[in-house]
């Protein structure tokens, strides 16, 4: 073994790019030279293409489905209906009920009913058009409220629907009812005729009064990378399936069943994710591909053009929501009321989880004595909904800011003062009882947010009326007659990680050798990278704790234990939880090794050491042995140090079902906005000028993505707020495009500054908080508000529409 | 149909081509380029943007049979030097991009990287000044991104705008 030398510069050495700096994506440089394999990018030599066929009507019974003129089209290897599904007809995320291809009904328009594999795209379009389905159409039930609270209703799905649960679906078209009750209404919970006794008295006892409906569009994910990936039969029986998703192993579990596989045989790897924000929770062409390529014995793809993909996964839900707040004079808030309905349309999905959400987090972050909530998911034959970034806070927050803004107004108060009045902090509980048990300094950052540079006025501009200023831009609709500016403020709580005493692991295999005199990290786990940059974030974590600056990253697959989601902003926490445990382990068996081999000076503990630079370090004794001395050589006989963690994090509890009380979540993040717009109300077009934030994040692990985290966030709650609406009449998408639906181009949006905080949560590694939703958040409102300063219309539904804001008087 | 074609400097020639196929079908498909994108397929987000004959232009909007005879450039030729993918020298828009963070998923990557480069090429290649951020924007609006909010693409641009006037300087 080589001497150790003590220097100064081995004292001071550090090693580069670890947490807090902003090192390069490992993946970027594929990804810019365009060899970064995409989901869509797999091809094989003898692969065949998939084909969904997809129901026309929202509501009907099948009464037959023939096959036989799309067998005989020449090209065609196979189509498979419900009868070719060898195991579990209907899977789902918390509910088993959507049929893997359609059984005896369709419940909305699009519902895959059979699927075909040839070997051309076109060649499986045309056998599609030869398969006949005899449907009986059916009334869709396609009004949400109705389906919440008329006993009437028709039912979307029957009692028994499911055979494993033949109590499934008791409770008509409700998926899921969540009240909350605190305070006076907590005593009369469960009488509608008391809770309106308890509420009439506070309402008297209020010196104002605000009451407002509002409505929350259907939001589409919109992410550029459509549904695909490419499912391969193995010799064993068994399939591999390369797919862009956003949790392998939770696929892999509905997938197996699916194909009546045990899951070792079903083995998932993860392709390249062209973006995902929640749609790729819930499984599209995973299963169908592998059950053509276990037909056919060929490879087979699946790629969904855009229209497709409209109708191929879940959207945001969109709410109907009755909000009543009243306050005492000084702007104190006395009481709030709110119902919720968020539309499931036809399968579960996520739905009992955002409803769990958007409940809890109701009220917002603002100290409220007496609340009364009731919250709703509810099937139709709607799309269906479930996850997208935000998760049922979203449309909670929309409508509990704009009540903020209205109080305000009729208080004559500051929009940020009445704020802060109310302000939760650490300590306080929100209306479910749990504690806020980590920093929460929203006066703080409301302050900051308020006092961030404002953007010049148009008057100020070298050119007041250069129209790239202007709303409509280039189209030059206007020189500035007619342009009214708004500023608004919005702010929104997030629960962060998995709730409701889901066990949220994740695992991280981590591998220390010494390859060619370096010494090597691997990172090994089944998290999915989806453009959020964990795949930096692992990287960073493994040299920071083991003072290697070479880390390989392995690809992410089901050979290793689960990650869970890529969701709920949780896999910073949870996957560089896992890593960094996992180094600990690495590291204590290096420190263990050294003393074995006698590099470690008596008398120094463990607390005394590090991994620094390459090297074993003491803090009193300075540099000890480098990692290469240490090891060896792998390829030589040297030491490999390799462990397997799993890292949890606190556990969570249920809401009760009556009075909504319980710890649900694991941590909250927030994040301020404020929005400046130009309205032109002559044509009702909106321009934001400026859309600033300030954003806790506990502890910054790489400045640059999360900056890009935080502006790619705004940005889709600014398309929320101004133009993002999936239109559905009668169960019909009626936009399934990007002519039609529109997101924010870079025209759309403007400068966002971003001020970051840094308040660690103990319980979190690093002190880190999840950062992904917050700024989805808060943006919608703070845009929606800035819009009515400048009309002084009411606006409630987002996205505002032109029509909202035409026809003022200035 | 055959198709033959001038892509990344290479003639190349496409078989059994279905009539109703893209330019961005058999670039994918056929010719093992998949390096432009598949987002909307309809001219809408920009993410297959390719050099026409020199201009830019959505690849899934153009017929395999309207590319014959015709010069292609995509994001696969954008890269300096000789030699394979990686080993061969970043180009400027395509260090600028990961160097500002300008990629997240990396689905219209490819697309803004043809974009932008057009964009430089026609200012500051064409020995005019550094684009300012109006400029910027009008150039790139019809390519979609869904991850960034666009403001580390401007960094990107803005970066690659300054290193390539530095460098023509």
């Amino acid at each position: 073994m080589a001497a150790t030398t003590r220097t100064v510069t081995d004292l001071t050495s550090t090693t580069k790019d670890g947490v807090g700096a902003s090192p390069r994506r490992p993946d970027g440089t594929l990804k810019v030279t365009g060899e970064f394999a995409y989901s869509s990018d797999m091809w094989m030599e003898d692969m065949l293409w998939g084909a969904t066929l997809r129901s026309p009507h929202p509501h009907a019974e099948i009464l037959g489905i023939d096959i036989t003129e799309a067998l005989k089209v020449p090209g065609v290897h196979a189509v498979l209906t419900h009868e070719d599904v060898p195991g579990a007809k209907r899977y789902g995320l918390e509910h088993q009920d959507q049929p893997v291809l359609a059984i005896d009904k369709v419940r909305y328009k699009g519902e895959a009913v059979a699927v075909v594999a040839a070997d051309h795209p076109e060649t499986a379009r045309r056998a599609m058009e030869r398969i006949r389905v005899d449907y009986r159409v059916l009334e869709p039930v396609s009004d949400s409220r109705r389906a919440a609270l008329d006993p009437d209703c028709p039912l979307v799905h029957e009692p028994g629907v499911l055979e494993e649960h033949p109590e499934y679906n008791q409770r008509g078209n409700r998926l899921r009812y969540q009240p909350v009750r605190t305070g006076a209404f907590s005593g009369v919970a469960g009488s509608a005729e008391r809770e309106r006794e308890v509420l009439e008295r506070l309402r008297a006892e209020a010196d104002v009064v605000v009451a407002s409906e509002y409505e929350v569009g259907m939001q589409d994910q919109a992410f550029l990378g459509p549904e695909s990936g490419m499912a391969v039969p193995a010799g064993d029986g068994g399939v591999d399936l390369y797919v862009a998703t956003q949790w392998l192993h939770v696929d892999q579990r509905q997938i197996a069943p699916a194909l009546g596989l045990p899951q070792e045989k079903v083995r998932l790897t993860l392709a390249g994710v062209g973006g995902a924000f929640g749609a790729r929770e819930d499984l599209s062409m995973q299963i169908h591909a592998c059950l053509l390529a276990l037909r056919t014995g060929k490879p087979v793809k699946f790629v969904y053009n855009r229209e497709e993909s409209f109708y191929g996964h879940v959207h945001r839900h969109p709410a109907k929501m009755r909000y009543e707040h009243g306050a005492r004079s000084d702007g104190t808030l006395l009481y709030a009321t709110a119902e919720i309905i968020v539309d499931g349309g036809a399968y579960a999905s996520a739905t009992p989880a955002v409803v769990g959400v958007a409940s809890s987090l109701g009220i917002g972050p603002y100290e409220v004595p007496n609340v009364l909530v009731d919250a709703y998911g509810v099937y139709t034959n709607n799309p269906p909904c479930g996850a997208m970034r935000g998760f049922g806070a979203v449309q909670a927050c929309f409508a509990y800011e704009s009540q903020m803004d209205r109080l305000a107004e009729e208080l004559g108060m500051h929009p940020v003062d009445l704020r802060i009045r109310n302000a939760m902090s650490q300590g306080s509980r929100i209306i479910t009882g749990q504690e806020i048990d980590m920093p929460l300094p929203m006066a703080e950052m409301l302050r900051r947010c308020r006092d961030l540079p404002m953007p010049p006025a148009r008057e100020e501009l070298a050119d007041p009326a250069d129209p790239r200023t202007l709303p409509g831009g280039v189209a030059g609709t206007t020189h500035g007659e007619g342009v009214v500016r708004g500023v608004g403020y919005g702010l929104g709580l997030k629960n962060l990680c998995f709730s409701e005493g889901f066990d949220d692991y994740s695992t991280a295999r981590v591998r220390l050798e010494v390859v060619g005199g370096e010494p090597v990290v691997l990172v090994h786990t089944a998290a999915a990278e989806v453009g959020q940059g964990l795949v930096t974030v692992k990287g960073q974590i493994a040299r920071t704790e083991l003072g290697v600056e070479k880390v390989v990253i392995a690809p992410s697959d089901t050979q290793v234990g689960s990650a869970g989601s890529s969701s709920a902003s949780r896999q910073s926490y949870m996957t560089g939880g896992a890593v960094r445990t996992a180094c600990a382990s690495v590291r204590a068996e290096v420190f263990a090794l050294a003393r074995e081999r006698g590099v470690v000076p008596e008398g120094l503990d463990d607390t005394d050491l590090s991994l620094v630079g390459g090297k074993l370090v003491s803090a009193t004794a300075g540099a000890l042995v480098s990692l290469a001395d240490l090891l060896g050589d792998s390829a030589r006989g040297g030491t490999v140090v390799e462990h397997t963690r799993e890292y949890h994090h606190r556990p969570t509890e249920m809401l009760d079902p009556k009075l909504g009380q319980g710890s649900s979540h694991t941590q909250f993040g927030m994040c301020v906005h404020r929005a400046v717009v130009d309205v032109d109300v002559e044509l009702g077009l909106v321009k934001v000028v400026a859309l600033d934030a300030v954003q806790d994040v506990g502890k910054v692990m790489h400045p640059q993505q999360l900056e890009g985290q935080i502006q790619g966030g705004s940005t889709q709650g600014l398309g929320l707020a101004l133009m993002e609406e999936v239109q559905v009449r009668d169960g019909e998408i009626r936009n399934p495009s990007f002519t039609d639906y529109l997101i924010p181009t870079i025209l759309d949006t403007p400068p966002m500054r971003i001020e970051v905080l840094e308040h660690p949560d103990p319980h979190s590694p690093y002190g880190l908080r999840g950062a992904g939703e917050p700024p989805t958040l808060s943006s919608t409102p703070a845009i929606v508000a800035a819009v009515r300063a400048a009309t002084g219309r009411p606006l409630t539904h987002a996205p505002v529409r032109p029509e909202d804001i035409v026809g003022i008087e200035l | 149909m055959r198709v033959s074609f001038n892509v990344n400097g290479e003639d190349v020639t496409a078989d059994d081509v279905w009539p109703g196929e893209s330019l961005l079908y058999v670039l994918r498909e056929r010719l093992g380029l998949p390096g432009s994108k598949n987002a909307c397929e309809q001219g809408e987000c920009g993410s297959c943007t390719v050099y026409f004959d020199g201009v830019t232009a959505c690849s899934c909007m153009i017929a395999a049979g309207q590319a014959q005879g015709r010069t292609v450039r995509t994001v696969e030729g954008l890269a300096e030097g000789s030699g394979k993918g990686t080993e061969r020298e970043l180009g400027t828009v395509q260090e600028a991009f990961v160097e500002a963070g300008a990629v997240q998923c990396g689905f219209c990557t490819p697309g803004l990287l043809v974009q932008t480069d057009d964009l430089l090429e026609r200012t500051v290649g064409a020995g005019g000044p550094v684009p300012d951020d109006a400029e910027i924007r009008e150039a790139l609006a019809g390519n979609l991104c869904r991850c960034t909010g666009y403001e580390k693409i401007l960094d990107a641009v803005r970066l690659a705008a300054e290193r390539r006037a530095g460098s023509s300087a």
